[in-house]
This record gives structure tokens, sequence and C-alpha cells, in this order.
């Protein structure tokens, strides 16, 4: 709130002072500009006239791609249950080493603050600013195609996830409990049993899930780089051009992921 | 008197802690069911260890070149291909956002009509069902390859991310703020400007900022499918088994990514 003199001198009421009325404009003037910036970099590297064409091309794309051929429904069931395995082994995994990481990575667990800590956090970073099929681009390079590394690269992006998540719950819990147990001179194992995981426990239990159903969704496209799940049926109808049965892949997927998120939507209701 | 003679009270019964889950009856059939379905996954995952074995050694190699990423004999292509990501991150941040405020304002339940309710959630259900790449797949194919199909895609998925959020946080506002504008007589606009704009404007914010992290990650590897990015450098150099390129650009995104979580988180405490 501000209050200027005006030329007749009177006083007229202001919602800001006008330094701070300059910065936001500034701030609007230059996220424009940016914004125009980026826009011009797109539009260089565009060819327009295969956008002009895109309507054409689109209902071409539905015309082949409706109605789907329900028929290769039948051929689909393996595919979406190795799709399953994926996702549920791959968070497993996860689990196993995210739990360790989360508990050397909370401020009031962690044995070092200036060693481990910081090593702990720069694995949940690398983790996550790592894309799972770019995990699985890198784990196909070396162990091969296949659900193995499929599973492994959803295993190893989830651990950031899952390990973060962990490590802000273990950071909100309530102490005192903690002190009520270290008082009746319980040992620090017996302390994390009795006092930090039953705190955690609804938290970890629905993070598991929550991820578990994100990793539904990215084990359907894994197999587009050779990773196994429903994505290598769809890769190899792209390839074919075979519209009518990508689009009821596209169905099965949808449906599957619904389902999962429903699922998830419900455990995590009971547990909190 | 029979003190002597009667046990100690308690001594035949030891404390136990309690099940995670009360009924015993759902907790054996949880966890023998469990067990079914671990057996049943892990034989589906054919596992060649020859392989497996063979690739140590690569991944070993591919280990090493983080320890001297080579920056140089790629560069030109790196940062093109980074200038790319990040031009398609913001353009499409942007436009997401601006598209998903009328539909997360839709999706709201207390403030939509059903129809209009209907429709939104719809449109939110696709977006956060099929995966980015899946997307992308289809951008390509219908506007070309280059960042254009990248930037239509990421911008469709904040749709589903952005909207819903808002959609949840709209439905939790307090009601009586918007019921005080309204006894004013103001317009719906005037309604929603003032009496919910407020009340969510650092939530969304918050969010905003998160999903530019987010897109970031993402166009990462839209690439792959040739929706322009850094994606294409990286596929490529995994395929000449370039490591220590592949090692320098996925440094290269972890950097990023840190620098736009720090300064996002920055961003989020100074609003709230």
């Amino acid at each position: 709130m501000a209050v200027t003199t005006n030329n007749y001198g009177t006083k007229v009421w202001a919602r800001r002072t006008s330094a701070k009325q300059n910065a936001i404009w500034l701030g609007w003037f230059s996220g424009t500009a940016l914004f125009v910036y980026c826009w011009q970099q797109i539009n260089v590297a565009t060819t327009w006239a295969f956008v002009w064409d895109a309507p054409r091309i689109a209902g071409d794309l539905v015309s082949r791609a409706v109605p789907p051929r329900w028929s290769y429904i039948n051929e689909l069931w393996l595919p979406i249950w190795d799709t399953l395995n994926i996702a549920t082994l791959g968070t497993l995994l996860a689990l196993f080493m995210a739990v360790p990481v989360a508990f050397l990575a909370a401020n009031n667990t962690t044995p070092s603050k200036l060693l481990i800590r910081p090593i702990a956090l720069l694995i949940i970073v690398s983790s996550r600013s790592i894309n799972s099929l770019i995990w699985a681009l890198l784990l196909v390079a070396i162990i091969g195609p296949g659900m193995f590394a499929g599973t492994i690269a959803i295993a190893l992006r989830s651990i950031g996830f899952v390990a973060k998540l962990l490590y802000e719950a273990i950071e909100e819990i309530d102490e005192n409990q903690v002190e009520a147990i270290t008082a009746t001179g319980a040992s620090r194992l017996q302390v994390l049993v009795y006092g930090i995981v039953p705190q955690i426990m609804p938290a970890f239990a629905g993070i598991t899930v929550f991820r578990w159903d994100i990793n539904i969704r990215e084990s359907t496209v894994l197999g587009l780089v050779g990773a196994g799940g429903i994505g290598l049926q769809m890769q190899a109808n792209l390839n074919v051009l075979a519209w009518n049965q990508v689009s009821t892949i596209l169905f099965v997927i949808l449906i599957a992921v619904i389902i999962s998120e429903w699922v998830s939507a419900k455990v995590r209701g009971a547990i909190i | 008197m029979s003190v002597a003679t009667s046990k100690p009270l308690g001594a035949a019964r030891r404390w136990k802690k309690p099940p995670f889950i009360k009924r015993p009856l759902l907790r054996w059939g949880l966890i023998l069911g469990a067990l079914i379905y671990l057996v049943l996954a892990t034989a589906s995952i054919e596992v060649n260890w020859l392989r497996v074995y063979e690739g140590l050694d690569r991944g070993w190699r591919f280990v090493l070149a983080f320890s001297q990423p080579d920056f140089i004999s790629r560069w030109t292509d790196i940062r093109e291909g980074m200038i790319e990501s990040l031009v398609m991150t913001v353009a499409s941040t942007v436009v997401g956002i601006a598209i998903s405020v009328p539909i997360g304002l839709g999706a709201a339940r207390n403030i939509a009509p059903l129809p209009v309710y209907l429709i939104c959630r719809g449109i939110i259900t696709v977006s956060r069902a099929l995966h980015e790449i899946i997307v992308a797949i289809l951008m390509v194919a219908i506007f070309g390859f280059g960042p254009l199909a990248g930037f239509i895609t990421l911008s469709f998925a904040t749709i589903g991310f952005l909207a819903k959020l808002l959609a949840e946080d709209i439905e939790d506002t307090d009601k009586s703020q918007a019921e005080a504008i309204k006894s004013t007589g103001g317009s719906w606009l005037q309604w929603i400007n003032y009496g919910i704009q407020p009340q969510v404007m650092p939530r969304l914010i918050g969010l905003s900022m998160y999903r530019l992290d987010i897109n970031f990650r993402e166009s990462a590897i839209l690439g792959l499918v040739g929706a322009g990015g850094i994606g294409a450098t990286l596929n490529t150099a995994f395929d000449r088994y370039e490591f220590d390129t592949a090692a320098a650009i996925i440094i290269t995104i972890i950097v990023i990514v840190m620098a736009a979580e720090y300064s996002s988180g920055v961003i989020r405490a100074r609003m709230q």
C-alpha cells in the first residue's frame, strides 16, 4: 500500500509503491519477451506447409484408426500382464533401495550431515532428473532388450521419487514419540522400529501406491525403446501403420491406467 | 495366603506389536496372494544372464564415462538440443497454463454446471492417462517432425496436471469469501476474480513452477520419437555407444533440473 500526491495536491491511494509497480511490469515484460523469443525459435524450426496440411492428415488418421480392431485385444492380454509386472516388480525393487536412502537423507536420522546426507541427496536428484525412458535406453544398451531392462529402469527412476517423499515424511515426524522411546533405554534400532516407523507407515504406503500408479503409465511406453511391455506391440503396429490396431492398444492402455488410478485412489483413501 | 505360589501377573503373556492389518483372515489372505503374485510375476521375466554378464563390462564403462564426460566433440549438437528443449519447455508451459485455467475452472464441481464438469474432467483424464511419448508419436504423425510437435505434446500434458490440481484446489476454497462477493451483486467474472482467484493464486503459481520442471524433464525424451529437443542427440549417443557424450548430456540435464528446482523452490517459498 502506498499513498502518493497528485498534481492538485490531493492524496491518492495506490495498491503498490511505484517502484514495486515497475518491478512487476518489468517481470511481465521480460516474461512476455522470453515467450515470444521461444515461439519464434519454434516457428523457425517448423515446416508450416505440413502444419496447414495437419487437419487433413488428422482426419485421415482418424478414419484409419476408427473403428478399432477389437479382435486384436486377444493378443494383448500377455503384453498387459507383462506391463503390470514391470510396474509392480520395479516399484518393489525401488522400495528396497529407496528406504535406506531416505533414512540417510532425512535431517533427523542421517548418520552424518556433512558426508552421507549430500551423497543421499545426490542419488535422489540424479534418479529423479532422468526419465525412466532414458534409463531404459541406457539399460537396453547395457544388458540387452527385454522386460528385465524395463523393470530395472522403472526401479531406478522410482528410487528418487519414493526416497524424496519418504525423507520429507521422516523429517516431519513428532519428535516426542522418538524421545519417549529413547527414554526407555531403547537401542538405535528399537528407536527406529518403534519410534519412527509407525509414524511414517501411512505415508510410506501412500507413496508406494502412488508411485505404482505412475509406473503403470510409464511402463506402457518402455517397449518403444525395446524394454518390454505393451509398448513393443505399439511400436510394431506403428511401424506397419496398422492404425486400427494402434487405436485398440491406446484404448487398452487408457482402461488400464484408469483402473490403476482408481485402485490407487481407493487404497490411499483407506490408509489415510 | 497364596502369594508365594501365584505367578506374577503377565508373565505368561508377552506384549506383541499390533499387526498393520487387524483382521487375521484378510491379513493372511493378502500375504498369500502377494506371494503367489510375486512368484508368477518373477517367472514372467526372462533374464538372459549371459547377456547381462557381458553387459556388465559396458555398464562399467558407462559409469567410468561419468568421471570424464565429453562435452567438446559434440558440443554444437548438445547446445542446440538443450536450447530447443528449453524453448519447448517455456513455450509449452505458458500455453499449457493459459489453457489449464479455464479447464480447471470447468472441472471444479462447486462452480461449474454438470455438463461442463463432465467434459472438462474427460479432457483431464485422457491427458493424464496417455504418456507424453504416445501423444508425441501422434503429434509427429500429424504435424511433422520438429519442436512444434513437442510443444503441442507438452502443452497437452500440462493440462492434465495443472487443470486437475487447480480444480481440486478450487473445490477446497472457502465458500464464504465467494459468497460475500456474490452478495455484493458481482458478475460471474467478478465472482471468480475476487472470490476464487485470490484463494488459489499462490498454489497456482507454485504448481506452474513445478510443471516447468516436469516439462523440461519430459522434453528431454521427446526427441526419441522426433519431436525435438535433446533426446535425439542422447539417443544417437547411446546407439553409437558414445557413453562419454551421453554422460555429458545427462550431467547437463541434471544440472539444469537442479537449478530449476532450486529457483522454483525459492519462488514458491516467497509466494506462500
